[in-house]
């Protein structure tokens, strides 16, 4: 007998890590989303059962993986017809199936070298054809494991109505014949793309969610970086899948100073810079520097290099400005949104003053596409009481509070707004 | 395989009443090599929009049903093997490269009856 404390953690840590690698190896043989689940559910669940009385296994991933698949071939023998099947495109893979009867020694012994599977999961849950928000509702469910409900509170959506989601894409994968594949390498940096979004867009999510009390969740967070290691680990070689690990790592090692002991939103300059975690700067700075030896940086390499750059900083002050401009127009060159031409005014405003910054700000806002955007009100506001028009910043700080819905930050944005009332202009 | 609809979405349809040859030209080489390929298993070219009757319960109005930019031009049937594959036949469609675009829709069903045919 083996200690059931022991075996729970075992399974919880089975569970975070190789959630992703057991589900989608078992994907292949079940050739079904539905059905693949329901036996990696059941092959965590007589995990408890087994380990307590036989021992946790050596490999945790492939006995789970045996386990599963071997349910997903009994249930296949009992039911061939109803399951609608994902088009794999692949040699049938008779090698690893491995056959009914005990798991034997020999059976876990195969399943140890499966094949990776999880970039064709990866793959086919960021699928450009399903919508962005069942991109990261399927990721979340079927690489992180996240049960519906808790997907539902993250995106403050009724769980019923993630549940929904999560079917309609499920059915679209099947219907419409998505391929359990990696694409082919003609349409890798376009399939590529919308995976590093979607990690991307949880990593921020969590980490300013959009609204609720809380500026951070952690969970979130969390899931993003273990994806975005799992991105890495499986395509090493490509520039933009270090440049996102980079971003976030950078951006996470400052987690700790954005909220003050009181819940207060601090801003850059406020931050206490010792309590970074520099350990995690300089492994992304590492990975930067390599990046942008290897290729032209794209989207993501210079991101990370902007941020990385503002946390190299000894001091607010002593942030190396010209050069972040100078990374900002080679990022407007491969992504030109208007939301990169906000973020260059800040360190514009640096270089050349609030009034220079103030004419790119006038050129987003005859531009229209930002006007609900709350960040270039409070950007503006910024701008406009540093040069002085303390009124008309009021007026700014006004607008960007009434468009955000972070607690954290509408509380930071109701500080401006009084402190540029009682100054007289 | 599968069997996917391909509807093309135009300023407006070239398959005018009194089109010449010339006019159709580039759709008609598309189909070609579609044929040639082995996926197209059929296709219907639409007359332009000013053809086009709409029926609603209260009254039949003329044009097309929504009123938008782009009209179905016309539409085809492929067979691919999977969504990508019928998604990299669909993009050759000459239309995208003129500011139109396609939808693609996986088949239900279908009937076509042996005894009409459009020509």
């Amino acid at each position: 007998m083996t200690d059931a404390r022991a075996v729970e953690t075992a399974i919880a840590d089975a569970h975070r890590r190789e959630w992703a690698r057991v589900l989608a190896a078992t994907v292949r043989v079940a050739r079904d989303l539905d059905l693949a689940e329901e036996c990696v559910q059941e092959a965590y669940a007589s995990a408890m059962r087994m380990w307590v009385s036989a021992g946790i296994p050596d490999n945790p991933a492939a006995w789970l993986t045996t386990t599963a698949k071997r349910r997903a071939i009994d249930a296949i023998r009992r039911d061939t017809a109803l399951r609608s099947r994902l088009p794999l495109l692949v040699e049938p893979e008779t090698a690893d199936e491995v056959p009914i009867g005990d798991a034997t020694e020999e059976a876990e012994d195969r399943c140890a070298i499966v094949p990776d599977e999880r970039l064709r999961l990866i793959f086919t849950c960021c699928h450009p054809a399903l919508a962005q928000e069942a991109q990261v509702a399927l990721t979340l469910r079927l690489l992180c494991g996240v049960p519906t409900a808790d997907i539902a509170r993250a995106f403050l959506v009724a769980e019923p109505a993630m549940a929904a989601r999560i079917t309609r894409a499920k059915r679209k994968i099947s219907t419409t014949r998505i391929p359990y594949r990696v694409p082919a390498a003609a349409d890798l940096p376009e399939r590529l793309r919308s995976v590093l979004a979607v990690v991307h867009l949880l990593f921020t999510t969590g980490y300013t969610a959009p609204s609720g009390p809380s500026l951070v969740r952690a969970d979130l967070v969390d899931r993003a970086m273990h994806l975005a290691r799992m991105l890495r680990e499986l395509m090493p070689d490509d520039t933009e899948v270090r440049g996102l690990h980079a971003l976030l790592l950078v951006t996470d090692a400052r987690r700790a100073t954005r909220v003050g002991a009181d819940g207060r939103l601090a801003r850059l300059k406020e931050q206490d810079r010792s309590r970074w975690d520099r350990a995690a700067l300089a492994h992304a700075h590492d990975l930067i520097v390599g990046c942008l030896r290897a290729a032209p940086p794209g989207r993501y390499v210079l991101q990370a290099a902007i941020a990385s750059l503002y946390a190299q900083a000894p001091s607010f002050d002593q942030t190396d400005w010209p050069q972040i401009v100078a990374l900002y127009d080679r990022l407007l060159e491969v992504w030109p949104s208007p939301v990169v031409a906000l973020n260059r005014a800040v360190p514009l405003a640096m270089v050349a003053g609030p009034e220079a910054a103030l004419a790119e700000i006038e050129k987003l806002k005859q531009d229209g596409r930002l006007s609900g955007y709350q960040y270039l009100h409070a950007v503006e506001a910024d701008l406009l009481s540093r040069a002085g028009r303390i009124t008309e910043a009021a007026d700014a700080y006004r607008q960007a509070f009434d468009l955000a819905a972070n607690e954290a930050e509408r509380a930071f944005l109701a500080e401006q707004i009084a402190d540029h009332h009682a100054t007289p202009a | 395989m599968a069997q996917y609809a391909v509807l093309i979405y135009a300023h407006d349809s070239a398959h005018a009443p009194d089109a010449t040859p010339a006019d159709i030209e580039t759709c008609d080489r598309h189909s070609d090599e579609l044929t040639e390929s082995g996926s197209m298993v059929a296709a219907y070219a639409l007359t332009p929009r000013d053809m086009a009757t709409s029926v609603r319960a209260d009254a039949i109005t003329d044009g097309p049903f929504i009123d938008s930019k782009e009209v179905v031009a016309g539409f085809y049937v492929i067979e691919a093997p999977d969504l990508d594959a019928a998604l990299a036949i669909a993009r050759t469609n000459p239309v995208i490269a003129d500011g139109g675009g396609v939808e693609i829709r996986p088949i239900h069903s279908s009937f076509v009856s042996d005894s009409q045919s459009a020509g």
